[in-house]
């Protein structure tokens, strides 16, 4: 029996499906922690202490939160327009470099008042550049964005390297860094934010980039759900022809689909960059660009569905490191193993038990009633 | 400045084959896959888990024909492991690709912790444990009876472990096999036209899962060859990259047996001069930028693939699921 043609209640689709695809995905995970002999149980009941047992935890699971709501909408914005950004990385990083140039040259010239919002519009201006090129390449040159977005995250990280080596690096440093920005750029922290109303946080790097990573999501629900250019980008993603047959230029949506990617990815930069380093460091990125496709297909490409699943991955990011003093066993590499099979079994295995839910369905509603409408 | 003598210039070419080795082997894998109309990013992951798997079996049993056959295997079920999901779930390939990438990164690291205790590295491996070099026949007469030629071959073409010789014979074997077999020319027809193997009464789904698996084959041997050939032991990442680049050389040879061998070379002797250029002085210009030496590869494949030198075409077919009529 096909059953991809038959329908099933979006309740079934959007919420059951993906849950089941999740707890797989875990359990999966939990194999390989009894594997390598540690109780997977235990291991959740200190992951979520390390992760909101204070206010320090949240404050350490929000800042990488905010990191992956930043690239898990980059990956989602993409793949509505059916493009798959593997470059979120590379993107971030060039964006780190845009921010880093905008404040190496101006954090002594412009009014404080400025220079946030100036660092905030090089890291979306360098981050949609990045992604300019690619989604350029596609549109124009027909090489296919995947493999390029892959290519430009090396060569990213080759530049960035000979930058922070050779020009950016302060005379007489060992390290590959940039000089440390004014404190008139820095991005406030929750701490500092918090003291201004008289309440007292432990400081974490949580910053106020938490604010526009939400801001983010309010715009990309818009963007793609709310305006002509959302329904152009959806169009031209279902259907090239059905696209060019309703007047829209299939050419255009590629483009401006992956500038708003790169330049949501840029936004790391924002949260790493201008909230905590303040200034360029060597692989600040961290893989965060790849997380977010994790993020992405788990949130169904959906702003509150990233929002959600950027949260998960940011306990698993913070219990994981805190999991790592209980359990010396278990490192940050368990969480990258997570996130691969929260790939594999949300993503690439998506479809895996829909056969089985259909039948399942059809079982307590009779097929007629399905299939007829 | 001294000089660059023809010593130097068989230095580099031994180095450039011993660093193109894993990245023909693993272009030879993403050939199969690809004409077979499945994208395989996930060669990186491949490399990485069975360079995993063949050094840990050398290290419990220190024996490289075990190992290899370890590497093999793991090779080999990852490959079904995305087949299983593009195949027989009609997931999406590329992101397959990245979850066993992701998943290898991850794995290799824990289980390695979990096993040998060391950060991830495994134990360094003895003579006995590895493919250590061959001396070819005759290197040392040959190359004290004809100076240029005969240095040549001591210096170049002997000296090597045996999997170095075996990734040159793959790419005789891929190019044969693709071009010269019927099983080859129904792979590159599925990479083309699915439907029309459909119609022929051939399955689409057994040819695309025998291809992957002589993918996972390839790659697993490309892996052995990283961990207990090349180096003595496995390092956590130390695939750095590299199925990135043999799948940037597989573009390069237009999903080609030779050409991509070429492609491999060329990137392979870029890296090789890389390390030597390291504080190389242009006069005029001043030191030659490392980086954009190791970047290139990607950068001459993102040129290519523009189109801007010659036109790569991919397999038709590749990147959709085949679903069949009923």
């Amino acid at each position: 029996m096909n059953t991809a043609a038959i329908p099933l209640p979006a309740w079934l689709e959007v919420i059951v499906i993906p849950i089941l695809n999740i707890i797989m995905a875990l359990i999966a995970s939990g194999l390989i922690m009894l594997a390598i002999g540690v109780n997977p149980l235990e291991a959740v009941g200190i992951m979520i202490e390390g992760a909101f047992g204070s206010d320090y935890a949240i404050g350490y699971t929000l800042y990488y939160t905010t990191n992956f709501i930043f690239t898990g909408l980059a990956v989602a914005i993409a793949f509505h327009a059916s493009l798959f950004n593997i470059g979120g990385e590379g993107q971030a990083y060039i964006a780190g470099l845009g921010v880093g140039l905008a404040f190496l040259a101006l954090d002594s010239i412009l009014p404080p008042i400025l220079l946030i919002p100036v660092g905030i519009l090089a890291a979306a201006l360098f981050g949609a550049a990045w992604a300019f090129i690619p989604a350029w390449l596609q549109a124009y040159r027909g090489s296919h964005v995947v493999i390029t977005t892959i290519m430009f995250n090396f060569i990213a990280s080759a530049l960035m390297v000979y930058l922070l080596v050779n020009v950016l690096r302060e005379t007489g440093q060992m390290s590959p860094e940039s000089r440390e920005f004014a404190p008139e750029s820095w991005l406030p922290q929750m701490h500092q934010v918090f003291a201004w109303f008289g309440i007292k946080i432990t400081r974490t790097p949580l910053n106020l980039s938490i604010v526009l990573a939400l801001l983010s999501c309010v715009f990309v629900w818009v963007y793609v759900w709310r305006t002509r250019w959302g329904f152009e980008l959806r169009t031209a993603g279902q259907s090239e022809a059905a696209a060019v047959y309703a007047g829209i230029k299939p050419k255009s949506v590629v483009i401006s689909a992956m500038c708003i990617s790169g330049a949501l990815a840029g936004f790391v930069a924002v949260n790493e960059i201008m909230g905590v380093h303040h200034k360029i460091i060597n692989n600040f990125t961290a893989g965060y660009g790849f997380t977010g496709i994790a993020v992405s297909l788990m949130g169904r490409n959906h702003p509150v569905g990233i929002v959600m699943a950027s949260l998960l991955f940011g306990v698993l990011y913070q219990g994981g490191a805190e999991l790592n003093f209980e359990i010396p066993k278990i490192t940050r590499e368990m969480v990258v193993a997570i996130q691969g099979l929260i790939i594999l079994f949300s993503g690439a295995l998506a479809l895996m038990l829909r056969p089985w839910i259909v039948r399942l369905y059809l079982k307590v509603r009779p097929v007629s009633a399905v299939v007829d409408h | 400045m001294g000089g660059f003598g023809l010593v130097d210039l068989f230095a580099v070419l031994d180095a450039t084959i011993r660093v193109s080795t894993p990245l023909i082997l693993c272009a030879m894998a993403g050939i199969f896959s690809e004409r077979s109309g499945i994208i395989d990013i996930s060669l990186e992951g491949k490399l990485l888990a069975t360079a995993f798997a063949a050094a840990s079996v050398a290290a419990w049993t220190a024996n490289p024909w075990l190992s290899l056959f370890a590497g093999v295997a793991v090779g080999i079920v990852l490959a079904l492991v995305h087949g299983f999901a593009c195949i027989t779930h009609r997931g999406n390939q590329v992101v397959s690709g990245l979850a066993i990438n992701i998943l290898a990164s991850g794995l290799t690291v824990v289980l390695g912790i979990s096993w040998f205790q060391a950060g991830g590295q495994t134990p360094s491996l003895g003579s006995e444990s590895r493919f250590m070099p061959i001396e070819l026949p005759g290197a040392d007469a040959f190359a004290e009876a004809v100076p240029g030629l005969g240095q040549f071959y001591k210096d170049v073409v002997s000296g090597h472990n045996l999997l170095v010789y075996v990734a040159f014979f793959c790419v005789f074997i891929t190019w044969w096999v693709i071009y010269r077999t019927r099983f080859g020319l129904r792979v590159r027809a599925v990479g083309e036209n699915p439907l029309a193997i459909d119609t022929a009464g051939l399955s689409v789904s057994r040819l695309r899962y025998s291809s992957l698996a002589i993918c996972g084959l390839l790659a697993g041997i490309a892996g052995t060859y990283l961990s207990i050939a090349q180096n003595a032991s496995f390092v956590r990442e130390m695939s750095a990259g590299q199925g990135y680049i043999a799948l940037a050389a597989m573009i390069f040879g237009k999903w080609r047996p030779v050409p991509a061998m070429f492609a491999c070379l060329m990137f392979g002797f870029l890296d090789a001069i890389a390390i030597r250029l390291q504080g190389f002085v242009i006069p005029g210009y001043g030191e030659v930028p490392v980086q954009l030496i190791q970047a290139l590869p990607y950068i001459l494949t993102v040129v290519l693939l523009a189109g801007f030198i010659g036109k790569a075409i991919a397999p038709k077919a590749i990147g959709v699921p085949f679903v069949k009529e009923r």
